[in-house]
């Protein structure tokens, strides 16, 4: 199959990028999205020119690492099922003209070309997306009962691989569903539950000093979300976060 | 970025609550609410126009005779507006600046519309209230409706039905009152459900039940509020020219 593409440029995070016209030429149709950039890397470093700086690393849909906004949509999600590096090019018309975009985002400056720093995901989770536990053996378990009904919720959230893609789709480049799926995957269970309230409020906080934008609930992030982690996790981001803050005014330890 | 994870300042949870991203959406949906609230009372009162004149200026009547608790209301819903309005631009600016710098193809895949336009619309509606207010209730783009006056049970009273009829017969001015009330069900028809949403009183289920149950209250408030202006340029009220 062949392809134009047409593929955003820049060489560093401060400077102008635009975007640059490439052939893609002889690509199989198995080859995945991240597969056909690599050929036509080849084809330029064979040329001599900069190959495109893109962002992988498992590529098989686990690790979050890969980004690109395809045609407009993060990951290409319209077309595909997951990540960038699991579209297939077969998705594609033969001679079909692809826009790639990094993810765009003042919190995720660009590196160079497709590549973004996406480090501010890494600094909210520091500010309460984790548990405080004894270290030492594992515990049994089945000591601390769950219901179903909470460990499938949990897991649901817990499917995030925090690729950012929510903030790449949203007009406003809000952060909600990443932070929303962290906070309820730890706050839905046992083991997350004493730090409840400090864990929304702290990750909250560094949402909004990152300076990602506000949620206007157009639900593209969900739309999007390569893990399927549904809206319905702001909503209750934004219960918890209130009843978190009101707790805390009212003095209440916790 | 030059993020730091710890901030220097302290300030009151409550300061703090208010003036973070959920803060702020949760004052613009709380006072969203008493907005709908109020749009649904004007409604109903409104609606007494098919009820004959009497009974329309016999209720705007009773809304006078509320004296110093009108302008209460008034400044209340004042408030409401200004606050809703305060937090929505502070919200924008922020989003506007989450981007520096835009997509060249940017593709919607779920965002409708109406969540789309609720900038443009709300703005559209913001003028078309100072324009109402300017028509009906301060009377100052024709003047002449300050004296329109009738005899109710013998009391002489403002004539509101007269000044309905006389106001909608213009093409034009209803005209501007159908596209500004379309408008205003394009705002409702996200933020109804929306604010179910931001005050977490959603979830998976409820969602596309608020979404449904949001646009239809936003579609009958434009048909309620339409019928009028549609019924006088039909020639209903016509009596009430002579």
């Amino acid at each position: 199959m062949n392809f134009h593409l047409k593929v955003w440029r820049q060489k560093a995070s401060n400077a102008p990028g635009k975007l640059e016209s490439y052939e893609a030429k002889n690509i199989p149709a198995e080859a995945s999205f991240l597969e056909m950039l690599d050929i036509v890397n080849d084809d330029l470093v064979a040329k001599g020119q900069e190959p495109i700086a893109f962002d992988h690393d498992c590529r098989e849909g686990i690790c979050g690492m890969c980004s690109a906004v395809i045609n407009g949509v993060p990951h290409g999600k319209d077309r595909g099922v997951g990540t960038t590096c699991q579209l297939y090019m077969r998705k594609f018309q033969d001679g079909e003209t692809i826009t790639i975009e990094p993810f765009r985002a003042g919190s995720f400056p660009i590196i160079r070309d497709l590549s973004t720093n996406r480090a501010a995901f890494d600094r909210i989770i520091q500010a309460g997306g984790f548990i405080s536990e004894r270290s030492g053996s594992a515990p049994e378990a089945n000591s601390v009962p769950i219901p179903k009904t909470i460990a499938d919720e949990a897991m649901d959230a817990a499917a995030c691989i925090g690729c950012g893609a929510c903030v790449a789709a949203c007009p406003n480049s809000s952060a909600m569903l990443f932070v929303s799926a962290k906070v309820n995957h730890l706050n839905l269970l046992p083991q997350g539950k004493p730090e409840k309230h400090r864990r929304v409020l702290g990750m909250v906080k560094q949402m909004d000093a990152e300076g990602f934008g506000n949620c206007s609930n157009y639900y593209e992030c969900e739309a999007v979300c390569p893990a399927h982690v549904p809206a319905s996790f702001i909503t209750s981001m934004n219960r918890e976060y209130t009843v978190a803050a009101a707790r805390k005014s009212a003095g209440a330890t916790g | 970025m030059g993020v730091s994870t710890s901030s220097a300042k302290s300030v009151s949870p409550l300061a703090a609550w208010l003036f973070s991203s959920i803060g702020k959406k949760t004052v613009v949906a709380v006072t969203g609410i008493f907005l709908v609230l109020f749009v649904c009372g004007h409604l109903l009162g409104n609606l007494t126009f098919f009820l004959g004149p009497d009974i329309i200026n016999s209720y705007a009547k009773h809304l006078r005779d509320l004296g110093p608790f009108l302008w209460v209301i008034r400044a209340g819903l004042l408030a409401i507006l200004v606050l809703h309005i305060f937090f929505t631009v502070s919200l924008w600016k922020e989003n506007h600046a989450a981007r520096p710098e835009k997509y060249v193809v940017k593709n919607h895949v779920k965002a409708t519309i109406f969540s789309r336009t609720m900038r443009l619309s709300g703005l559209i509606v913001f003028a078309f209230v100072i324009f109402h207010i300017l028509h009906y209730t301060a009377r100052t783009i024709d003047p002449a409706f300050q004296h329109y006056e009738t005899d109710l049970h013998g009391e002489m009273v403002h004539n509101v039905y007269k000044m309905m009829v006389v106001g909608f017969s213009v093409p034009w001015v209803s005209a501007i009152y159908i596209v500004s009330l379309g408008l205003l069900a394009f705002h409702l028809s996200h933020g109804i459900a929306s604010l179910f949403q931001t005050l977490g009183l959603s979830n998976k289920q409820l969602r596309p039940r608020f979404e449904f149950a949001g646009r239809a209250l936003a579609w009958l408030l434009f048909l309620g509020f339409t019928s009028i202006p549609v019924a006088v340029l039909l020639g209903v009220g016509r009596e009430a020219l002579k």
